[in-house]
């Protein structure tokens, strides 16, 4: 069964998909979204077959295939998963088939094209398994810049308000970033003896100057990617003005690849610059962390307040990556898989409250909760999810950062701390004035207000519910898979955990 | 009395070069003898047919590595890559001269003194063909372009370059639309154009100078002597340089790098648009084969001293273009400023001096063309009643109008910003990686930085295509003809296969990349 091309199936599979729902006929949109609900069913049910024929204690790099593609460059079409790769691709396959749910009304508003819309979610699928799968720098290189296009069409043409001013934004941030990563990917294939082979790349030998400068060129990339503070201004911008399916795609999935990319090539890659430059990147993670959460709170607009609780995970993410710490890092990962489970619930029940109020200004609502009482509870519990209650996954994951970071450096793990308690403050302020207190008498008058979930949004938001609760109480399934990759990764930054100090304080107490 | 020594000819390996020169005479030839409403068949018919043995011919002589006709022309690598694109581009810009149904008469005037809106004016846009002597015209560049990039000495240099330039100037000319701007268009590229042969023309004198002297050689100019002259000549350096620097800018002017870029927008915006397509195709692939071989091969010993003011200029010219670009608002000047900044990222691989530099500079060659051939094939389509509709908030919602050629464009575009998948992004990599080797990391972080600047433009015009919507005076995209359509799908498959599976195409290339002294 391991022999299967699953990484270069599943990254075909979304596109060929996303071809047969572009020619059906625009008259038949009710068509074109069932052949692509069920064609991203298709793609969760053989991502399933995936985890399962991941073998845990196994190589670092399975499913590995290789094919010929640019000889002259040794450039190749390699595709290997590791366990990190393995949690995102199985992330985006859930993700996926849920947002193309949510987003059953989403085009029908902007007058265009609507079996596009949801070809142009297939496409964006393909792209970002293509970047969790690909490990051949030069095909990562080719999926990270492509992934861009169909965002920016579905952010453009479908958004809402200010949508040509974000996805413009977005696009050229993320060139930007991908231009620097460019000059890097060549730099590091004049010193790494002309190859693209990522498993060949580590082996290799590089100065220390040329190392960090290649390290910054990728680093600048990812941190717009992800994005960290201080490259986050696109953010708000796009994720406020894209679909809620779209948005949902955009922050749970499309920025992992920048935090997966620190992972898999940063550290790997240049695991001296990577030391070098972790105190700058805690500092950044840090001050993501309390800058975004205190900007989170003043937001009036549901989707920005959202796209800057992300801001502030991705510091979460980052200090537990640049820790380099087994748990943090583990942690990390955890948190990117929960990050995009919470906050793609998130987003989709705001999308479904905006849907229904056509307004995503907080002041618009209040007391939503009397008018639709189980979406304002799906909201509330998104939001404690977001805010990493325990019982929820992210609780997990956010632990696993806050403790693995504090053995080794313990002035970033306290002010980090501080952030739990400004998202607490964000997310039931936020609660409190749309669906709480007393009812907002405009809101009776839209009539769309009064439908609470129907059936379909239901099934959109039991599973993440499930999901979350589940890893909540046993994230051991998830856990084992990610932690053999971590530990490899620490390794070749040449980083132990630090040993219990437990033996000196027991002497202490003899005396 | 010296005995006069025939040089010996391989006329097998001249043909391409014969038959687009024959080919050019006997138009002239049609121009006289057939009756007019049969010469625009006859012409075009005529042009391909010629481009296409020529095409043959050079194929055939894949293998040829040799310098023939008393050292004045060297068959080899390089040579034959640049002219089959050259023949290949061409073929593609003959399509869209040829073409008639776009426009009843075709774009280009009957002749250059029947003025706007005259008798003979009004009967062409009842339906008379317009100027056939395009044809011949184009051959004649054609063919000076074959010898450009193959001449072997600085006088044959000089000649192709008269040769394919004058037919350029009136080309420029005989646009039916906006005559005065066509007109002024030529007069501009033909004065600035004297004066960049003439420059040429005095490095040809400083650099024959220089090469006197040299221990049992005769003084000359072919690229042999020269080269042995960079490394042994008795004569002052201040020759060598001043010829060197006097020469580039005749070759710089033609391939539109700053700072001798200035007549591009104008011309471009002037020239009827099948012609700018060619100019912006085939032109600067005669350049640029020149300038390679140039510096190759003639002061290949010299690099030390070129290369830091080569780079000034290869940066300088991506930073013209890609900044300039972003103020533009007429389609045509857009691309001419994306053209220009082209030359540059081009400059970045000529200095490379490795084969996998020679090869990359080649493969962008070829690839650029294509896609800038494609991208002037759909100004061409997107028309009003005053003819193309060129200002760029006339294009506001064409994504919606006519959603299929929106969609081609831009995904031009998206060649032209170097997104992968595309060959723009294939030829980036292809000059960027081999400067990177020859530890030209300056060039390289040049290139990038101007990249993004000229993504801007770029996605502006995606912007208005697909995020506005049309307006009143948002114009249709004519269903164009057959010929219109050959040369646009040819364009973009060749963009979308070269970003796809570039190898074959590099393989060839890096076979190519090797001159013969």
């Amino acid at each position: 069964m391991s022999n299967f091309p699953f990484l270069s199936v599943l990254t075909v599979a979304p596109l060929v998909g996303a071809l047969v729902v572009a020619v059906l006929p625009r008259r038949r949109p009710e068509l074109a979204k069932q052949v692509a609900f069920g064609w991203s069913l298709l793609v969760l049910a053989l991502s399933v077959v995936m985890w399962l024929a991941f073998k845990t204690g196994g190589e670092r790099l399975q499913f590995r295939e290789s094919y010929t593609w640019i000889p002259q460059w040794d450039a190749r079409f390699t595709f290997a998963a590791d366990g990190i790769a393995l949690v995102m691709l199985m992330l985006i396959a859930v993700l996926v088939p849920l947002v193309i749910l949510a987003s059953w009304h989403d085009a029908e508003s902007s007058k265009r094209s609507i079996p596009v819309y949801f070809a142009l979610l297939l496409v964006l699928e393909s792209t970002m398994i293509g970047v969790f799968a690909a490990a051949d720098v030069f095909l990562f290189y080719v999926f990270f810049e492509v992934m861009l296009v169909p965002m920016y069409f579905l952010i453009g043409s479908y958004g809402g308000h200010q949508r040509q001013y974000a996805a413009v934004k977005f696009f050229l941030y993320s060139l930007v970033g991908g231009l620097f990563m460019l000059a890097a990917v060549i730099g590091l294939w004049v010193v790494g003896g002309k190859t693209f082979d990522w498993q060949a790349l580590t082996q290799i030998d590089i100065s220390t100057g040329t190392e960090r400068w290649l390290f910054l060129g990728f680093f600048l990339a990812f941190a717009i990617k992800a994005p960290f503070f201080p490259f986050h201004t696109w953010l708000p911008d796009a994720g406020g003005a894209a679909p809620a399916g779209a948005a949902a795609l955009l922050v749970g999935v499309l920025d992992k690849v920048g935090t997966f990319g620190i992972l898999r090539y940063c550290l790997p890659l240049f695991p001296e610059a990577s030391k070098w430059f972790a105190p700058y990147a805690l500092a950044l993670g840090v001050i993501g962390i309390i800058y975004a959460a205190l900007l989170a709170v003043g937001q009036n607009d549901l989707k920005r307040l959202v796209s800057y609780t992300s801001i502030a995970h991705f510091g979460f993410i980052g200090v537990g990556i640049f820790a380099f710490t087994t748990q943090a890092g583990t942690g990390a990962v955890l948190y990117m898989l929960n990050h995009g489970l919470a906050t793609g619930l998130l987003f989709l029940v705001v999308g479904m409250l905006v849907a229904r109020r056509g307004s995503a200004l907080i002041s618009d609502f209040g007391g939503a909760g009397k008018l639709v009482p189980l979406l304002a509870g799906v909201l509330f519990f998104a939001g404690l999810a977001s805010l990493a209650l325990p019982g929820t996954a992210p609780f997990v994951s956010e632990f696993l950062v806050l403790i693995g970071t504090f053995t080794v450096n313990k002035p970033v793990a306290v002010i980090a701390t501080l952030g739990i308690i400004l998202a607490a403050a964000y997310v039931l302020w936020m609660v409190q004035r749309t669906t709480q207190g007393t009812l907002n008498p405009a809101l009776t008058e839209v009539e769309p207000m009064r439908r609470d979930l129907n059936l379909r949004e239901k099934v959109v938001v039991a599973p993440l519910i499930a999901l979350i609760v589940l890893l909540g109480f046993y994230p051991k399934p998830v856990t084992d898979v990610i932690n053999p990759a971590v530990r490899a990764t620490m390794e070749d930054v040449g980083r132990t955990d630090p040993a219990p100090e437990v033996g000196g304080v027991v002497q202490e107490a003899h005396r | 009395m010296t005995e006069l020594k025939l040089p010996s000819i391989d006329y097998a390996a001249l043909a391409p070069i014969l038959i687009m020169l024959g080919a050019a005479l006997l138009g002239v030839l049609v121009e006289a003898f057939v009756p007019r409403r049969h010469r625009h068949l006859v012409q075009l018919s005529l042009g391909l047919l010629a481009v296409l043995a020529a095409l043959v011919m050079v194929i055939f002589n894949a293998d040829d590595r040799l310098i023939t006709a008393g050292g004045a022309l060297a068959v080899d690598g390089p040579t034959l890559f640049l002219q089959g694109a050259i023949l290949v581009l061409a073929a593609m810009s003959l399509l869209l001269i040829g073409e008639r149904s776009v426009e009843r008469g075709g774009a280009f005037v009957a002749q250059a003194a029947v003025t706007a809106e005259s008798v003979e004016d009004r009967r062409q846009a009842e339906g008379s063909n317009g100027a056939t002597e395009v044809y011949p015209l184009a051959s004649f560049a054609i063919g000076g372009m074959l010898i450009f990039v193959a001449a072997n000495d600085l006088l044959t240099m000089f000649i192709a370059l008269e040769v394919f330039s004058l037919p350029l100037y009136l080309l420029c000319a005989l646009a039916r639309r906006r005559r005065l701007l066509s007109q002024e268009a030529a007069m501009k590229y033909f004065l600035l154009g004297a004066y960049a042969s003439a420059f040429f023309l005095f490095g040809v004198a400083l650099v024959y100078g220089f090469t006197s002297g040299i221990p049992g050689r005769p003084a000359g100019v072919d690229f042999a002597t020269i080269h042995a002259a960079v490394g042994e000549s008795p004569a002052s350096q201040v020759l060598l340089f001043a010829g060197m620097a006097l020469l580039s800018i005749g070759l710089l002017f033609k391939a539109a790098a700053a700072p001798f870029h200035v007549w591009t927008p104008d011309v471009y915006q002037g020239a009827p648009t099948p012609v700018t397509g060619f100019m912006a195709a085939c032109t600067k692939v005669a350049a640029f084969g020149a300038l390679l071989r140039v510096f190759h091969v003639a002061f290949a010993g010299a690099a030390w001293d070129f290369t830091p003011v080569l780079g000034a200029v290869a940066v300088l010219t991506m930073l013209v273009g890609a900044v300039l670009a972003v103020t533009q608002t007429d389609i045509k000047r857009l691309l001419a400023y994306s053209s220009i900044a082209n030359a540059g990222y081009l400059l970045v691989g000529v200095l490379a001096p490795s084969r996998d530099g020679l090869a990359g500079t080649m493969f962008y060659l070829a690839a650029y063309g294509f896609s800038v051939l494609a991208a002037f094939a759909v100004v061409t389509l997107v028309r009003d009643a005053d003819g193309e509709a060129t200002h760029l908030s006339r294009w506001a919602g064409l994504g919606k109008r006519s959603p299929f050629f929106a969609a081609v464009f831009t995904f031009i575009l998206l060649a032209f910003a170097g997104i992968p998948l595309t060959s723009g992004f294939m030829s980036k990599f292809a000059v960027f990686a081999p400067a990177l080797d020859a530890d030209q990391a300056w060039l390289v972080v040049a290139g990038v930085l101007t990249s993004m600047v000229l993504a801007f433009p770029y996605l502006r015009v995606v912007v208005m295509m697909w995020l506005s919507e049309p307006g009143e005076s948002t114009p249709t995209v004519t269903v164009p003809g057959g010929l219109t359509s050959a040369a646009l799908m040819i364009g973009v498959l060749a963009t979308l296969v070269l970003g796809v599976v570039p190898g074959p195409l590099l393989d060839l290339a890096n076979g190519a990349a090797e001159f013969v002294r």
